[in-house]
Parts: C-alpha cells; structure tokens; sequence
C-alpha cells in the first residue's frame, strides 16, 4: 500500500520521534518507499551504517537479491512485499546482528544447487527474523553455519507438490543455539529441518501438511522440541543419529499413510520424550537402534500401532503411558526384548484389582500375536479383523506361546492416568 | 405361478420368528454398536465382523432348515403341473429375498442412519450379497443329502471353513511361501472366499487400509479402480450363482 508524500501528523510524529531516537543513539533511520528520498531498499542498504534503522513503507518491492551485508535492523511497515520473481534468492544476510520483521517475502528462485531462500543467512549471529510471512519460496528461511538466531512469528507457506521440487520451510544447517518459536510452516518438503545443529530450541511451531517431515533433524544434539504441532505431514516427523533430545508436550496428529509414522525415532540415545500426544497416526512412534531414552507420560491414542519398537533398541524405558483405542498397542520385530514397559494403561488390560491399589494384579502383555505374524509376514495383514485373528489372540493371551515372554508389563494400571 | 410360490414363501418367511429373532438381532447390535462408538468409521469396523460372522451362518443355516422343513410342501407343488426349475427357483427368490429384507431392516437402517457416503451403501451391498451366497450354498448343501441331520451338518462345516478354516489354510500358505512375492497371487486366492472377499473390500474403503501395507496397496491397485470393483462384484455374483444352478440342476434330474 502506497504512503502519499507528506503523510499525516501522526506518521511525521513516529518519523521525526525515530529520528530523534537514531540522533540520540548515533544511529540513523533511513525510509524506503514511494515518495520516501529512497526507492530501493538496496539503495537504503548502501547508505546505511552498523547500527542503523531501515524503515520499509508498504509496496511492492522487486529489487532482484537484495544482499544484507551491515548490522541494521530491515522493518517492513504495513507489510512491504519482496518479490524474487521466481528466479532470485530473495534476502541474503551475510551480518550479525541484523533483525528482518514485517515483511511478505514471495516467490524465491527455484534451484537445487544452491538452493536458493526466501530469506537465507549466511554465517551469521543473533540475527533475528521475526513476524515475516514466506509465500511460495523454494526454501522458507534458511541458516547455514548461524549461531545464536531466533525466527519467530513468522508464516511460512508453500504449495509443493513432489519433493525434489521444493525446499524445506525453515532449514538450518550446522547451527548453534537457534530458538525457532511460534512458526505456522505448511506445503513444504519438511516443515523444520536440523542438520548438525545443537544446543537448539524448537518451541510452539504448528508444522502441517508438509510433503515430506513435519520435523526432519539429524546428528543434532542436546536440543529440545517443546510444545509443537505437528499434523498431517506425509510421514510424520523423523528423528535421526542424535544424542540427547528433549521432546516435550509436542503434539503428533493424523500422520496417516503407507509409510507414515507419528514420530521416527531412528539411532537416538539418552533422550527423554516426556507428555507428548499421538494421535491417529498409522503409527504412533516407531523406534529403530535406540538406546537409554525415556518415553513416560506421553498419550497414544487411535494409532495404528501405538509403538513399533523393533528388537534393535535398547536399555529404553516406556513407563506411565496411556494406550487408548490403538490397533496394535505395541508391534516388534524379533523375540529380543531389552526395554521396560512399566505402569502404563492399556484399555485393552482385561485384569483385575483385589487389594484396590489401582494397579492389575495380572501383568499384562501388550503383544498380540497377530501384530508378531504380521510383523514376520507382512501380507498377513490381509487377515486383519477376520474370525481366525480374534480365536489366535484370545487363546494366546490366556498361554502365550509365539510372543516374547518378557515383554510385559508388570504393573498395568487400572486406570488411565490423567495426562 | 413362478411368481405366487415366491410371493408366498416370502411372506411364510417373513412371519416366521427366527427371522424375526434374526432381524432383532441385527438391529440390537447395529444400534448398540454405533452407539458405544462415536468414531463412524470404527463402527463400520465392528459391524463388519458381526455381519462377517452373522449373516453367513444364519443365511445358510435357516435356509437348509426351512428347505428340510417344507419338503412335503415341494412335493406337493411337484404334483402339480409346474416346471421343477421354477419351483426351486421361487423358493431361492423368496428366502433370499426374505433374508435380505430382514437384513436391510436390522443392519442397512442403523447403517444408513449413522455411516455417511459410499461406505454404508457397500456394507449394506455386501451384506446382502453375502446373504444370497450362503442361501445359495444352503440350497446346495440340502440336495446333496436327503438326510436332514447331514444336511445341517454339511452347511455348519461349509460356513466353518468359510469364515474360519481357510483363513487358516491363507495363514499357513502365507508362511510357507514367504520367501516368495505372493502378494499378487493372494488376490487371487481370496477371491475363493466370499467372506474374505467383502471383508477385504469394506476395508480398503476405509483409513485402516494404509496398515495393510503393501499388500493392501496392490489390493488397492486393483480393487480399488472400476475394473477392479466390476471384479469383486462379478465375482460374488458367481458365488451366488453357481451353487445354485448346481443344486437347480441336481433338483431338476433328481429322482424324489
């Protein structure tokens, strides 16, 4: 929305107060727009100095790649929209310190050799992105070799259609100490993406309706996913080769496919996945090779399998779960058991409580025998909800013989718990 | 004449109190089911393996005792001037059609009235068909042998291996030709159940069926497109079909 010169008291006032601040501070705002002294924010950047202000007045603003090389803070005012034509990397940050907020960024070129972003930074710090909207951009924001940065509040939207044509939404690679808060990411190959990045946070982004992984991170330690959601991506979200991972609160909704699962865990040691919601995935978690991670208090409810837990993983702990209305509570591969499933509820625990203390008398086995043929012979299947499955997993539950002995719980509550 | 035999076994049927207590019965479950399960979808699922199990068993059972029962009713129609054929063909109109009306009024009620879309329609469709099937296959059972307790005895084994025994034998071949790609083959052997044949097909209708993996994903290919269903739909009309011609045709040559 074009400004008309002059502009009101009230925009004077802001301007001649922001002027006054940069005066006092030695620092200098420089405004962009029609009618403002500068056209082209690339011209805005060439005048400024460390330090300096940017003020971006509503427009349409295509300027190729504009390359932000200088410590100033870019703020759009009534959403200033910088076009990359499809054929343009859109913003380059190459400074610290910089600040990008309030802009609608669109159309980024579309590249796989240098994947070109809507707005891409590059080996910076504290560079804070915040309240932009990233439309149909071939990445959303991409971080490479960045310490210390915070993208927040920002919509980042895509219309992908297969995966090798689009990028990722926000994409960091080898990072250190990002915070990724509050992000809406949809239509892209996978929503967030962490590769060698540590000491991170990811904290209430709503990550839906990706291609690919809503969250996709890999040799990422000590970072910590804390209150996300994560719906209807076409696999789910993969956790891959990382040590100490804190997931929290996060919900995982409606990942439902062939080769969907809720959440990958793949090679993860000592992590902890703490009050986490599955819901109506075709499986809840599926874990291959981990080792000491702790899975309490999380609810899995009308998944498909609840848990995958193949014979690989180890020294992991699954206590005080809720399994409500999954298919499979629990599904393995192989007869080795070295997890504990202590003092979860299971609604399809048949068992009973003599001395009231709320937790069965009878350990319960959350292993049907059809979920161990079909694990060894996957067409099994076919046989799912037929007469025979519904004989051969009443009888093995009263003397199991084909299930592992040790995968039991031992004090399965009454009870679900109130998660 | 054809249409008067129909007409009346249809409606001696329809009094009688089995069907009745069946039709009940039906309803009761259908009911109670979609009202414990809020989920529509895991609804059809629990319907599905009552009606799987039900309607075949009763279809079958009834119809060779009600043939059994009213033998001196046909012989009494032979004397007349009627062509064999016509009088065994009224009475599979009539109890398959009377079968199906108690089944439509037990489960396709509560089915139409809780299950949006396609998906009641094809458990209703397949329920029916299922009915004619297992009619069919009682009438075969009944011209085999004169002997009622036999009779009875063969259409209680026939629905046995139906919905129990051969998903075995399926189970047992599966593992022993697991080391091969069979799936495709499978197709083809299910086909030899009409139950696994329904059974197989309202799930693939359904979300479930992305567990069924890859081969859910070939029944799907293949199932799953007009062709396929043309298929599916052809190929239980001749499980309807053909044990009743068979028995039409022993009737017919039978010396009573």
């Amino acid at each position: 929305m074009p400004i008309s010169p002059g502009g009101t008291f009230f925009s004077n006032l802001l301007t001649a107060s922001l002027l006054l601040v940069g005066h006092i501070c030695g620092a200098e705002t420089h405004h962009v727009g029609e009618g403002f002294g500068l056209a082209s924010i690339k011209q805005a950047i060439h005048a400024s100095a460390k330090g300096d202000t940017i003020l971006v007045h509503g427009g349409f603003y295509k300027e190729g790649n504009i390359i932000l090389d200088k410590s100033v803070s870019l703020i759009g005012l009534d959403m200033p929209v910088l076009d990359g034509q499809k054929k343009f990397e859109v913003l380059s940050i190459k400074a610290d310190s910089v600040l990008v907020s309030g802009f609608k960024v669109q159309f980024s070129g579309r590249a796989s050799l240098d994947d070109p972003g809507g707005i891409k930074v590059y080996d910076s710090k504290y560079v804070r992105i915040i309240g932009n909207h990233l439309y149909d951009n071939f990445f959303g924001i991409y971080l490479q070799y960045s310490q210390h940065c915070v993208v927040k509040d920002n919509i980042i939207e895509a219309f992908g259609r297969e995966e090798q044509e689009i990028g990722n939404g926000i994409h960091c690679w080898k990072c250190e100490d990002l915070q990724i808060i509050a992000n809406t990411i949809t239509g892209h190959r996978d929503g967030i993406y962490f590769e060698f990045v540590y000491r991170s946070i990811a904290w209430r982004n709503i990550s839906s309706d990706n291609i690919r992984y809503g969250l996709h991170f890999m040799f990422s330690n000590d970072d910590a996913y804390i209150t996300n959601i994560f719906r209807r991506n076409g696999a789910g979200v993969a956790v891959m080769f990382t040590k100490n991972v804190k997931m929290y609160n996060n919900t995982f909704i409606d990942n439902w496919g062939d080769a969907a699962t809720g959440l990958l865990l793949k090679e993860i040691s000592d992590s902890y996945l703490f009050n986490n919601r599955f819901v109506r995935n075709t499986s809840g978690i599926f874990m291959e090779g981990t080792n000491r991670i702790r899975i309490e208090k999380n609810i899995f409810k009308g998944n498909g399998w609840g848990m995958k837990i193949q014979a690989s993983c180890s020294a992991s702990d699954i206590l005080h779960n809720n399994f409500i209305g999954n298919t499979f509570d629990i599904g393995t591969n192989g007869s080795l058991v070295l997890n504990t499933f202590d003092g979860n509820f299971w609604d399809k625990y048949e068992g009973y409580d003599l001395n009231k203390d709320k937790v069965g008398d009878v350990p319960y086995r959350p292993l049907s025998v059809f979920s161990v043929i079909v694990e060894q012979n996957p067409p099994a299947m076919l046989l799912y909800r037929s007469f025979i499955v519904t004989l051969l997993d009443r009888s093995e539950r009263l003397i199991p013989t084909l299930t592992p002995d040790n995968f039991i719980d031992n004090i399965p509550r009454m009870n679900a718990l109130p998660l | 004449m054809f249409n008067k035999i129909q007409k009346f076994i249809f409606s001696d049927i329809l009094k009688n109190r089995i069907v009745l207590a069946y039709t009940l019965l039906l309803a009761i479950l259908s009911w109670s089911v979609f009202s414990i399960e809020d989920d529509g979808n895991k609804g059809v699922l629990t319907l599905l393996n009552i009606i799987l199990l039900t309607t075949p068993l009763v279809s079958i059972i009834f119809t060779a005792i009600y043939l059994y029962n009213s033998s001196e009713f046909i012989e009494l129609l032979l004397s007349q001037p009627i062509k064999r054929g016509k009088i065994w063909t009224g009475l599979f109109l009539g109890l398959f059609s009377s079968l199906a009306v108690a089944f439509i009024i037990g489960a396709g009620v509560p089915i139409m009235f809780f299950v949006q879309g396609s998906i009641g329609l094809i458990l209703i469709g397949s329920g029916v068909m299922i009915t004619g099937i297992f009619v069919s296959l009682g009438f075969l059972c009944t011209i085999l042998t004169r002997d009622k307790a036999r009779g009875i005895g063969i259409s209680i084994l026939l629905w046995l291996f139906f919905s129990l025994l051969f998903d075995g034998l399926v189970l047992f071949l599966l593992f022993q030709f697991a080391d091969y790609p069979i799936e495709k083959v499978m197709v083809g052997v299910s086909a030899l159940n009409p139950i696994d044949l329904a059974r197989i097909f309202i799930i693939l209708q359904l979300d479930v069926s992305a567990m069924l993996g890859y081969t859910g994903a070939i029944f799907k290919d293949f199932f799953g497109t007009g062709f396929g269903a043309i298929i599916g739909f052809v190929l239980m009309c001749l499980w309807a079909v053909i044990p009743f011609m068979v028995s039409r045709r022993m009737f017919i040559h039978k010396d009573l």
